[in-house]
């Protein structure tokens, strides 16, 4: 675990001390984008004085408002559709395409619809991770071994109280996949929106940079999003570790 | 002796099970008619080849699954496909919640039922100790042997103190001796605690040593062929293997089952 932790970090340091090569010896021009060091440096010099707090702010708070409506909404959606056969016969061609659709293809009508505040944002962030929770969840719902359910019935369990201590707790491996999906969707889905058009968050700040040629506030923002991406997903990873472990499936 | 073995527990009269297949498949004819008495705190143990419908019989009677035909009746109570209050099943699957740790899994249904947390502790110890289990019971199951996890099912069901106990091959994961021991184990609890015990085996001496009376059942649809006493003193234990009357009562259990078993290995050949 240790050795492969390091051989990582230094890839990745190997990677970013090429890039800074070639940024000193420049082959890439300072126009382009500047030295690995100096966009660390810019970032620093821009947390610390605050400028980004609101636009960060605003864009986490956006993306876990989507992250919580998407599991929370999914995982009750895949147990009820779960329950009801027929209804889950004649969604599963419609899950089974859906990410065929670009959902950020609907963001202006959702502008037209809720205004140009949260709302879209948070919209279009959810219905890109709703149906991974759905799918997923799902998909571990079925593979219950049919004896815990068994169990449950000899302690006179009801629906609800099996769905919630058995078949869920059973399904967690898989609803935790949808989870992570969840995460990564929510953090593209709010940047996305503000990316293309908006009034505040991390997203709106990059394309802001970006149309001004500000090479020293865009490319930190791109570092910093990578970063925040990264924390996240080494907690979900760290949560996912210990669990499958437990379960002696890792 | 704490045993009243006159009074009828439970009835089963013309029991039969079909499963129907969805989409117009063959439907199967598991199990029946049978009809079966099981006396109030006797111990019977049922034999039969495999897939002859043993695990159908028990789910019948734990009230899991609906019977075709016929009426199952616990306690004055009919039974049909509601699982009735008293009776307690150690399934042939590992039943262990994998998110649980043994004590949870072993206080599971204590709590379900609401039984206050200082009984449930008090039980939950008891049965940890019993099991064998004492310096497991904050692991998880996945870090147990399979025997071992069997244990927490079996601890699992007894700490409900139900007064009918349905086993389903619940020795299948150990090893012999083992086996012999756990079997012991169940005579001093079925002594104990006076509670009628079902028990499914696929070993015959299994069946011979530890039951009054043995159903032996025919290849599918299961039904009852015979129906063996061994007229063992409910104080026996494993030395009883060393008598000759052990050796004809798994005789006949053989003679009965030899012809079965072909049968039932002979059609799975021509499937
Ligand atoms: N839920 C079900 N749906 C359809 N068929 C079933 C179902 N449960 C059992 N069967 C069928 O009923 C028959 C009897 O199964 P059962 O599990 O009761 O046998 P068994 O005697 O317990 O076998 P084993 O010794 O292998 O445990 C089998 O042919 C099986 O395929
Ligand atoms: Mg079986």
């Amino acid at each position: 675990m240790k050795p492969i932790f390091l051989l990582r970090l230094l890839v990745i340091a190997g990677f970013i001390g090429f890039v800074e090569a070639l940024c000193r010896i420049g082959i890439i021009d300072n126009f382009t984008m500047p030295p690995p060091s100096r966009i660390a440096a810019d970032l620093a010099r821009a947390l610390a004085s605050g400028k980004f707090n609101g636009p960060i702010r605003a864009t986490l708070l956006n993306a876990a408002l989507a992250f919580c409506l998407a599991v929370t909404v999914g995982i009750t959606a895949a147990v009820v559709i779960h329950r009801l056969a027929a209804l889950r016969t004649s969604l599963d061609p419609f899950f089974a395409t859906y990410y065929a659709v670009p959902v950020l293809a609907f963001y202006p009508l959702l502008i037209i619809l809720f205004g140009l505040g949260s709302a879209p944002k948070v919209i279009i962030a959810f219905m890109l991770g709703v149906v991974a929770v759905i799918v997923n969840t799902l998909n571990g719902l079925d593979r219950v071994p049919r004896v815990l359910l068994k169990s449950a019935r000899m302690a006179r369990m009801g629906w609800f109280a099996t769905a919630t201590q058995i078949t869920l707790p059973s399904a967690a491996p898989f609803v935790l996949t949808g989870v992570k999906f969840a995460v990564a969707y929510a953090l593209i889905g709010i940047i996305g929106s503000e990316f293309i058009m908006s009034t505040d968050g991390i997203g709106f700040e990059i394309a802001f940079a970006y149309n001004n040629f500000d090479n020293a506030t865009m490319y930190p923002l791109i570092v910093l999003v990578m970063i925040i991406s990264i924390i996240v997903n080494m907690l979900l990873s760290i949560w996912e570790k210990q669990l499958l472990e437990r379960r002696g499936l890792r | 002796m704490p045993h009243d073995t006159n009074k009828v527990h439970v009835s089963l009269r013309h029991v039969t099970k079909t499963f129907r297949r969805a989409g117009g498949g063959q439907d199967v004819h598991a199990l029946g008619p049978i009809d079966l008495d099981l006396k109030r705190g006797e111990f019977f143990a049922v034999v039969g080849p495999s897939g002859c419908g043993k695990s159908t019989l028990l789910e019948v009677l734990a009230g899991l699954t609906p019977v075709t035909d016929g009426t199952v009746v616990f306690e004055d109570q009919p039974i049909h496909g509601n699982v009735p209050d008293g009776v307690g099943v150690v399934f042939q699957e590992d039943a262990c919640f994998p998110w649980m740790t043994v004590s949870d899994n072993i206080a599971f249904g204590l709590r379900q039922a609401g039984i206050p947390a200082a009984e449930t502790a008090r039980r939950v110890a008891a049965a940890l100790e019993l099991m064998g289990l004492g310096q497991f019971a904050r692991s998880h199951p996945a870090q147990l042997s399979g025997g071992m996890r069997q244990r927490v099912c079996i601890a699992r069901t007894l700490v409900l103190q139900p007064r009918l106990i349905l086993l389903d091959e619940p020795f299948g994961a150990l090893d012999q001796q083992t086996r012999l021991l756990m079997g012991e184990e169940v005579l001093r609890l079925w002594r104990e605690t006076g509670a009628t015990i079902f028990l499914i085996t696929h070993a015959l001496d299994e069946a011979a040593m530890l039951a009054d009376r043995i159903g032996v059942m025919s290849a599918r649809p299961g039904r009852l062929l015979e129906i063996v006493e061994t007229g063992w003193a409910p104080d026996r234990d494993s030395t009883i293997v060393e008598t000759p009357e052990f050796g004809q009562v798994t005789a006949r259990l053989w003679q009965w089952l030899r012809v079965e078993s072909m049968k039932s290995v002979g059609r799975m050949d021509r499937r």
